[in-house]
């Protein structure tokens, strides 16, 4: 075996240890030797080392992917322990980038990996991708989002995304190389603009099941490996839709758009997506100022946008009309006095003052920074969390 | 003529189900279903791009439909 290896000349030698880690992967005939060796001089960078992150880095680093680069500027926090798989409880307060190079060198030390302990920017974008073939998005937001597939364009970088919503899930190959040299559809070629800030919630809004990420992210690697070794068909020009509560899945193909679409610099994403300044333009009520209100006999009218099923948990006795029925139930709230808007963190109802403001004129309506959570620290510590 | 417009994410939550037929005048288009989408569900003008796909295909606005069409609203998706 050893002396067959060595006739490859710019192959790199496995020693005996690596050859039992992969050999499940050297009887593959669709990845063998040649294909792990592929792996082996192959670098891959994992943007966010979350919920899709985590299982996406477990694969590539027991897969045998010679060099990974992880970025994250965030730390491990409990409520990160239900789908984050690659952290426990001695990992809380820890940098997330350096208990997962911890973790991963465990499963496989015949590896190496590099880490950024910062969030990706346009500053810094373009120099971390250069020393990678390949980009996996693990991301949570829009803007970086964005930021990753500019990156991944301008820099001739496959992108290997992957998004979760709730149940739901989305994986694509974006920005493949073609055998003619081209460059498959990106991210833009699907959503040219972003949402509207806050108009889609992320997973700290909205939930996740713990178990989604882990398929994604398990699905992301899937291509990457295939990718590297050449083996099978990658979802280039393809978005897969994934709902783990009916447990379907569908295939959607997508195309570049004519003419492409030019991406010519990185620019500012949080001004690309809307997220600065939102915050200034809506008026603002503590919840201890509230509270203070509520016990001088002043109480401002409550509106709590959320759901029911929230209201159920925890409430503060607001006049519940969830987003989406406001358009029906508009009478129901005042314009003639100060309504005081409310949801578990301040995000859902910023975007529905924001809504009611710009489509229906409302100009009464205030803020409850940070909504129920912001409560439940500064005032009653007694209130259920979710 | 009837469509069957099935929407994901986001779009389930705006369109209040996760599957609704549509009546839409015989060679309709792509961009009519956005249209009266945004006449019904104010809402979606939030997402400022309608991602749509017909028979599994992303279609443009210019896109005709024909009876029995599969719609799919593909919504963006940020979280991971």
């Amino acid at each position: 075996m050893l002396g067959r290896m060595n006739l490859y000349s710019n192959m790199p030698d496995f020693t005996p240890e690596e050859l039992s880690h992969y050999n499940r992967h050297l009887i593959l005939p669709e990845i063998g030797l040649i294909g792990q060796t592929k792996l082996k001089q192959s670098a891959v960078l994992v943007i966010g080392a979350g919920g899709l992150g985590c299982p996406a880095l477990q694969y590539l680093a027991a897969a045998g992917v010679g060099h990974i680069g992880i970025v994250d500027g965030d730390v491990v926090d409990t409520s990160n322990l239900h789908r984050q798989v690659l952290y426990g409880m001695q990992d809380v307060g820890r940098p997330k980038v350096e208990a997962a190079a911890e973790r991963l060198s465990a499963l496989n030390p015949h590896i190496r990996i590099s880490y950024w302990q910062e969030y990706l920017t346009s500053e810094n974008a373009l120099s971390i991708f250069s020393g990678f073939d390949l980009v996996l998005d693990g991301t949570d937001n829009f803007p970086t989002r964005y930021l990753v597939n500019d990156a991944c364009v301008l820099s001739d970088k496959i992108n290997v995304y992957g998004s979760i919503f709730r149940f739901e899930g989305q994986v694509a190959v974006f920005n493949a190389l073609r055998a003619d040299g081209s460059r498959g559809p990106n991210y833009r070629d699907l959503f040219p603009e972003p949402p509207a800030p806050d108009t889609v919630p992320n997973c700290a809004e909205a939930g996740v099941l713990g178990v989604l990420p882990g398929i994604i992210g398990s699905l992301q690697a899937n291509e990457a490996i295939k990718l590297i070794t050449a083996a099978g068909d990658a979802l280039d020009g393809k978005l897969m839709l994934f709902d783990a509560l009916s447990l379907t899945s569908r295939i959607l193909k997508i195309r570049s758009k004519v003419p492409r679409i030019q991406i010519n610099q990185l620019i500012d994403y949080e001004l690309f997506c809307g997220i600065e300044t939102k915050s200034e333009a809506i008026p603002q009520l503590a919840v201890k100022d509230f509270e203070r209100r509520r016990l001088d006999g002043n109480a401002p009218m409550l509106w709590d946008v959320r759901e029911p099923y929230e209201y159920e948990i925890c409430n503060l006795g607001g006049l519940l009309i969830p987003i989406g029925e406001v358009a029906q139930r508009l009478a129901e709230i005042p314009r003639d006095k100060e309504v005081v808007v409310h949801c578990r963190t301040g995000v859902r109802s910023e975007k529905a003052i924001l809504m009611l403001k710009e489509q229906h004129g409302y100009q009464n309506l205030v803020n409850l920074t940070g909504g129920i959570l912001a409560y439940a620290k500064e005032v009653d510590s007694s209130m259920q969390q979710y | 003529m009837k469509l069957k417009v099935m929407a994901f994410g986001i779009a389930r939550d705006i369109l209040g189900s996760a599957e609704v037929d549509f009546d839409l005048p015989e060679n309709s288009k792509v961009g009519d279903l956005k249209e009266h989408l945004l006449k019904q569900f104010p809402a979606f003008a939030g997402l400022r791009h309608l991602a749509v796909a017909v028979n599994c295909e992303y279609a443009e606005d210019e896109v005709i439909f024909n009876a029995m069409d599969e719609v799919v609203i593909i919504p963006p998706v940020s979280g991971g």
